[in-house]
């Protein structure tokens, strides 16, 4: 798609979008008021395992501002229902996943710090909060359960009644035959216990939303900081409320960042809606950062033992992953399908290994539930597979690309069938690895360290050669595997009588761009300026039913819609430029935003098309439909599988335990590149959210359920100081299933930079002989193992 | 019980009734409409709140709306427009220093004043001197490599003015 007669598409196009974020002029929800509207303040858990005895709201009620203070047996009266799960996964034996229901406040019993008990609504947020204290929740406190391995231990407080044990399920995927075959056979097995450390998003724009109803219309609006509005408004419409979906409207205006945190319908969605209908004023909820921390979806958690079976020439024969996955006191929306389907399919990575099996336990604990967070699922499986190559690398004594290399899924072997379901349609890893060891100048290595020596620093490099697998899916495979929504994108092209274009997307942007992107596209098909052409979403109220934006798939899904209906409009508009120029449908040819008659200099332009579509004088009516505007649904095909090669290179203090990245190279394959701008400018966002987990950040609970981390104090996320300058370039294999031929960029970096990290880290480590260091890799936990492994070396 | 406070805000004066625990940045978001300024942490951390208080760049959530009486407070409202970008702002949009938007406005005013300390910072300076914000999205190097390219374009215009001044 991007030739050379492209104007806009592969341009460093830079954004629309930054006009009014650069004055001040965004319009974040928080930023939004309506007339008489009040303000909501949750009371929440401060203990993490308790049955409630009685909530006492007296003092709140008489407090000065308060309209009313609303607790769970109030919701429960109403017949609110409880958030709905949108994934559902078997276990191995072919029984459902247990499913306990999760109320938007709870009435009888809390099961986290943080879950939601009672709202005060009152005129001011300050009072609101003010009167929130005065809330006094009785407990009896019962034994909480933080570590996943823990739940599962015999004797564990049960967190929900219908699931004893707190298995929500027990899965798998692979043959696990072949790989204990396999494994009889090996010459050498490399086995490793893998920690994926717990970490809070932390978008910037706290959660935010505003319920509104008005009892003439029956209409109900929900503005809410939420990276897929539709999805909202199916779920709270249908199962939470069970209003029809034409009476609610949900709008997601400007959002300050989601990395997966914004997909899912909240309790105070829930809340303020409710409260709203109840008091017919608009009632808005702000989180404090500290709500945030405390009650946002947090990512990742497992505990993993793998092992790799290799054979005498290091050739991959089997992996074996099992897995612990804390999900938290509640099932978040898509929390069963993040440590299942969007991890255990890609535990092939870049590699032929011929057999694989993995088995993941979901577990309940008295900890805020767990969902998806950049990458999902897709980072801590590239962390299982880059971290036990480089092992087996270290134990066969191998250079790490040179074992790599050996076990890549070889070019011409596209399209590739994997042991874990997936089909990865193209790649090229060799060229990807070539690239960033070129780049990273990985040949020179050895004089750095040796340089690096007489500094009294010891330098280290690590490698991550990731996969993932992006724009999910074709609806009916994710249907059987368990997704209870489709997973399509939507578009509509409508074409103004003066010939502007107003395109309405399914996808959301909080970051991503699209105003810009999807611009180009679409600019570029019709041969129009991009000015003139306006990029709307976030509001169910304008576009068609789209499901938003998670899991890189704006442009895959998203942008493919867009270009299918803009090939309507334009195959549309040849009928009427025949007509207008007195020749076939089939003479007619479309480039450079011109109809021309074939082998003619008659012409019209685009905009003289969508003119007469508008005043159809000189217009084929008895044929033709007026007007010009198209929908388009897309449905892909297969997911994409973006890969590359991410290099690491780090100096560690050995004194005081500091890693410092020097140096940190990424050589991507995203396939064709829309805004190569953009897509740098995720690239660097992603790898400081994989630098963060691999150095700096860790959800951390303490034994009664107390979050540790429950601030920017406490929580360490990356700041300018903390990172580099990053080297990013992109090699080109196009996808060869979407029009575009594009793959996704979004989550890349914050899924091969962990392992790339600690590899470098651990190969820093190794001469003293450290043999693992946990994530994150923080000064003290680096001097700890320094410390222990001289202990070792002494006794 | 309110306070009424008066100062300087992006150029004009306004008056305010605030109650005396009322924060700067609630003033200036609440009572006076500008919401470019934001609040993203409740510890003083995140800098997405930052203003100019008589020049110097100030998280407005540290601040009590009293103590501002008799200052010059200037926003991102108020150090440029879309048809008249100051040179930061500019230099955001030209280097990608901006996704999601919402830290965008307080890093913007953490960096001019960082320019009007030190005209010719290193790569370490702007990172050392941006450390009191927070971005999610870009990962920084956008962020550092615009507060370079405005620093130097800022002072090729200055030698520019001095050369013909």
């Amino acid at each position: 798609m991007a030739d050379a007669a492209s104007r806009l598409i592969g341009k460093a196009v830079r954004r629309t979008e930054d006009l009014r974020f650069i004055t001040g002029r965004g319009q974040f929800t928080d930023d939004l008021a309506r007339r008489h509207m009040l303000h909501a303040a949750i009371v929440r858990a401060n203990v993490a395992h308790a049955r409630i005895k009685s909530v006492d709201t007296q003092a709140a009620r008489s407090a000065p501002g308060v309209v009313a203070v609303y607790a769970g047996a109030d919701l429960a009266a109403d017949k609110i229902g409880g958030l709905p799960c949108g994934w559902a996964v078997k276990n191995q034996d072919g029984s459902p996943q247990s499913e306990p229901p999760h109320a938007a406040l709870q009435a009888e019993r809390v099961r986290y710090v943080g879950d939601q008990v009672a709202v005060v609504v009152a005129e001011t947020v300050e009072q609101a909060r003010a009167a929130a204290e005065l809330v006094d929740v009785n407990y009896e406190e019962l034994p909480a359960v933080i570590d996943g391995r823990a739940a599962l231990d015999k004797g564990a407080t049960a967190i929900h009644e219908q699931t004893p044990g707190n298995l929500c399920f027990d899965w798998g995927l692979g043959d696990a035959a072949a790989v204990d075959k396999a494994f009889r056979g090996a010459a050498h097995v490399v086995k490793l216990d893998l920690r994926n450390n717990r970490l809070i998003a932390n978008a910037m724009e706290p959660r935010c939303c505003i319920g509104d109803y008005d009892a003439s219309t029956g209409e109900n609006t929900l503005i809410t900081a939420s990276q897929n509005p539709h999805v909202i408004r199916l779920l709270l419409g249908a199962f939470v409320f069970g209003l029809p979906e034409h009476k609610l409207r949900v709008i997601a205006p400007d959002v300050g960042g989601g990395f997966g945190s914004k997909i899912y319908p909240y309790p105070e969605d829930v809340i303020v809606l409710w409260a709203a209908r109840k008091l017919g004023r608009p009632v808005k909820w702000t989180a404090s950062r500290s709500e945030a921390f405390l009650s946002d979806a947090q990512g990742r958690d497992h505990h993993t033992h793998v092992e790799l079976a290799l054979d005498k020439d290091a050739n991959f024969l089997a992996l074996k992953v099992q897995t612990v996955a804390n999900l938290g006191a509640y099932l978040s929306t898509f929390a069963p399908a993040v440590p299942t389907y969007l991890y255990g399919t890609l535990l092939a990575g870049t590699y032929k290994t011929p057999a694989i099996f993995c088995n993941v336990k979901g577990v309940f604990t008295n900890t805020a539930p767990v969902d998806a967070y950049r990458g999902a699922g897709r980072p801590e499986a590239t962390f299982v597979v880059e971290r036990i190559v480089d092992q087996a690398a270290r134990q066969l004594k191998m250079d790490p690309a040179e074992l790599r290399r050996r076990n890549f899924i070889p070019v011409g072997a596209f399209p590739y069938q994997t042991p874990v379901l997936l089909n990865y349609d193209t790649g090229n890893y060799h060229a990807t690895l070539d690239k960033g060891l070129k780049l990273a100048d990985y040949a020179g290595f050895p004089g750095r360290r040796a340089e690096a020596n007489k500094r009294g620093k010891l330098r280290g490099i690590g490698l991550s050669t990731y996969i993932e697998a992006c724009g999910i899916a074709p609806s009916n495979v994710a249907g059987a595997l368990g997704a209870r929504a489709g997973l399509f994108e939507a578009a509509t092209i409508r074409v103004n009588p003066t010939g502007s274009v107003t395109v309405l997307t399914g996808s959301h942007s909080h970051g991503q761009g699209h105003e810009t992107t999807f611009a180009q596209v679409v600019a570029d098909l019709l041969g129009i300026p991009m000015e003139n052409v306006e990029i709307v979403h976030g509001d169910t109220g304008k576009i068609p039913f789209g499901m938003g934006t998670y899991g890189s798939r704006s442009l895959a899904v998203g942008g493919t819609a867009i270009v299918n209906a803009t090939q309507k409009v334009i195959d549309k508009g040849r009928r009427i430029a025949a007509h207008l120029l007195e020749a076939s449908v089939e003479d007619i040819e479309f480039a450079a935003g011109r109809y021309v008659v074939r082998g003619t200099d008659r012409a019209k332009a685009f905009g003289e098309i969508a003119f007469a579509a508008y005043v159809p004088h000189n217009y084929p009516l008895d044929t033709v439909e007026p007007g010009l505007e198209e929908t388009a649904f897309y449905d892909p095909k297969n997911f994409t599988f973006p890969s590359g090669c991410h290099v690491c290179e780090v100096e560690v203090d050995p004194d005081t335990g500091v890693v410092e990245i020097v140096r940190f190279s990424a050589a991507d394959d995203f396939g064709n590149v829309v805004n190569p701008m953009i897509v740098e400018g995720q690239v660097h966002g992603g790898l400081v959210q994989g630098i963060g987990q691999a150095l700096l950040e860790n959800c951390v609970y303490d034994e009664t359920g107390q979050l540790l981390t429950g601030s920017y104090t406490d929580y360490a996320m990356p700041r300018a100081d903390d990172v580099p300058s990053f080297q990013v370039v992109t090699e080109c294999t196009p996808c060869t299933h979407n029009v575009l031929g594009v793959k996704g960029c979004g989550e890349a970096g914050a899924i091969g930079a962990p392992p790339a990290v600690i590899n470098a880290v651990l190969d820093a480590l190794t001469p003293l002989g450290v043999t693992d260091i946990p994530m994150p890799a923080t000064p003290h936990t680096v001097w700890s193992a320094i410390a222990a492994a001289r202990t070792r070396r002494t006794a | 019980m309110t306070t009424a406070v008066e100062f300087q805000l992006n150029g004009r004066a306004v008056h305010v009734d605030v109650q005396p625990e009322t924060l700067l940045v609630e003033a200036l978001r609440t009572n006076l409409g500008l919401t470019g300024t934001h609040v993203g942490c409740d510890t003083s951390q995140c800098g997405a709140c930052v203003v100019h208080v008589d020049g110097r760049s100030v998280k407005s959530c540290t601040m009590l709306a009293v103590q501002a009486a008799g200052t010059t407070v200037t926003t991102i409202e108020g150090l440029g427009s879309a048809t008249a970008l100051h040179p930061m702002q500019a230099a955001f949009r030209e280097y990608h220093a901006l996704q999601c938007g919402f830290c965008t406005p307080g890093m913007i005013m953490s960096a001019v004043e960082l320019l009007q300390r030190n005209p010719n910072p290193t790569e370490g300076e702007v990172r050392a001197g941006l450390d009191g914000n927070i971005c999610r999205c870009t990962g920084y190097h956008n962020i550092v490599a615009a507060v370079l390219g405005c620093a130097k374009s800022m002072r090729g215009r200055a030698a520019t003015e001095k050369a013909h001044g």
